[in-house]
């Protein structure tokens, strides 16, 4: 290798590190994601008291009856959960979709309030206080979402509130072919 | 200067702040102290880069009691570990596993030093097995001694 070739080096390593700084901004890579390892598994154990008075438990059964099912993870302190909860009520009353709630760290009288004001999009709705749930789910806050195929597999796993273009890209599409 | 000294020893004594409350600590020591060493290299899932021991966020204080649980339950170090992979992945772990997508992260650095110290190695090498210069012709050095102003 001649020398001159070795001048160069520097600039090909800034070059390199731009690209890749490059790549980082523009592709959307987001470093702060922590990704999902329940993508592709069957759903985790799911064993809740209801948060309405006279509703059955939760149990895994739910996830299994051949439907596509959304779960829902909110709390009635949490504001992004606000954001996205027109949404679900979308989703509930249009697409007739299988929402199940599960109130994380919230007081039921809070949480029923919640939903008593803005709208209860949920058909099954779970208490998880304090959190173990949760913790099963690789839940990291609230509010977090999964899609469930008929068979209880997790097909989608999105951490932080749902958006319009979730809406029209994914959950739609998973609702009416049941796989993505 | 003695008020000095004695300041710097009591900063000395300062304790690290950890998150763990009081009130989620195992009675046995043991189990705490196995809980906290598994606490300290288990990554809080919503903090970039903190322990469980160190945050004070819901899901690390949750992590934290499900270690304990696990521990009280008779589980090894190494179960509770698979216990938080399987629910959050690799990146619990604040020491990352040796496997194929993490060869970089291992390997990287040391293979760089090996190649610049090899690169060091080769040019030292050369320079020595290159002949030392001929000494000086009269002439070169009259003009030397010219350039110099001698």
């Amino acid at each position: 290798m001649s020398r001159r070739v070795l001048f160069l080096l520097p600039l090909a390593t800034l070059a390199l590190m731009a690209g890749f700084f490059a790549w980082s901004l523009m592709a959307g890579r987001d470093p702060a994601s922590i990704g999902s390892v329940m993508v592709g598994r069957p759903a985790p154990r799911l064993d809740l008291r209801a948060l309405r008075n006279g509703d059955k438990p939760l149990s895994d059964a739910l996830l299994r009856t051949g439907k596509p099912t959304i779960v829902n993870f909110f709390a009635s302190w949490c504001t992004p959960c606000l954001a996205e909860h027109p949404l679900f009520m979308r989703l509930a009353q249009r697409e007739g979709a299988v929402i199940v709630g599960i109130a994380w760290k919230n007081k039921p009288e809070d949480a029923l309030g919640w939903l008593a004001k803005l709208g209860d999009p949920f058909l099954y709705a779970g208490l998880d206080f304090d959190g173990k749930t949760g913790l099963d789910w690789g839940l990291s806050g609230v509010p977090e979402t999964y899609l469930i195929d008929g068979n209880g597999i997790v097909r989608f796993h999105f951490r932080g509130p749902i958006t319009e273009r979730d809406v029209t890209g994914v959950i739609l599409p998973f609702l009416k072919g049941g796989k993505p | 200067m003695r008020r000095v000294v004695i300041l710097l020893l009591i900063a000395l004594l300062a304790l690290p702040a950890w998150a763990v409350e009081p009130s989620e600590m195992l009675k046995d020591p043991a189990l705490e102290g196995r809980a906290r060493e598994i606490g300290q290299s288990l990554r809080c899932v919503v903090c970039q880069n903190q322990s469980i021991d160190d945050s004070a966020a819901e899901v690390a204080r949750d992590m934290r009691r499900a270690v304990r649980d696990r521990l009280s339950a008779g589980d090894s170090d190494a179960q509770v570990f698979d216990f938080m992979v399987a629910r959050y992945g690799d990146y619990v772990l604040l020491k990352p596993p040796f496997k194929l997508g993490t060869l970089v992260l291992w390997l990287g650095a040391p293979i760089l030093l090996l190649v610049a110290a090899s690169a060091i190695m080769l040019t030292a090498l050369r320079r020595r097995a290159t002949a030392p210069l001929p000494p000086l012709s009269d002439e070169e050095r009259d003009r030397l001694r010219s350039l110099l102003g001698r």
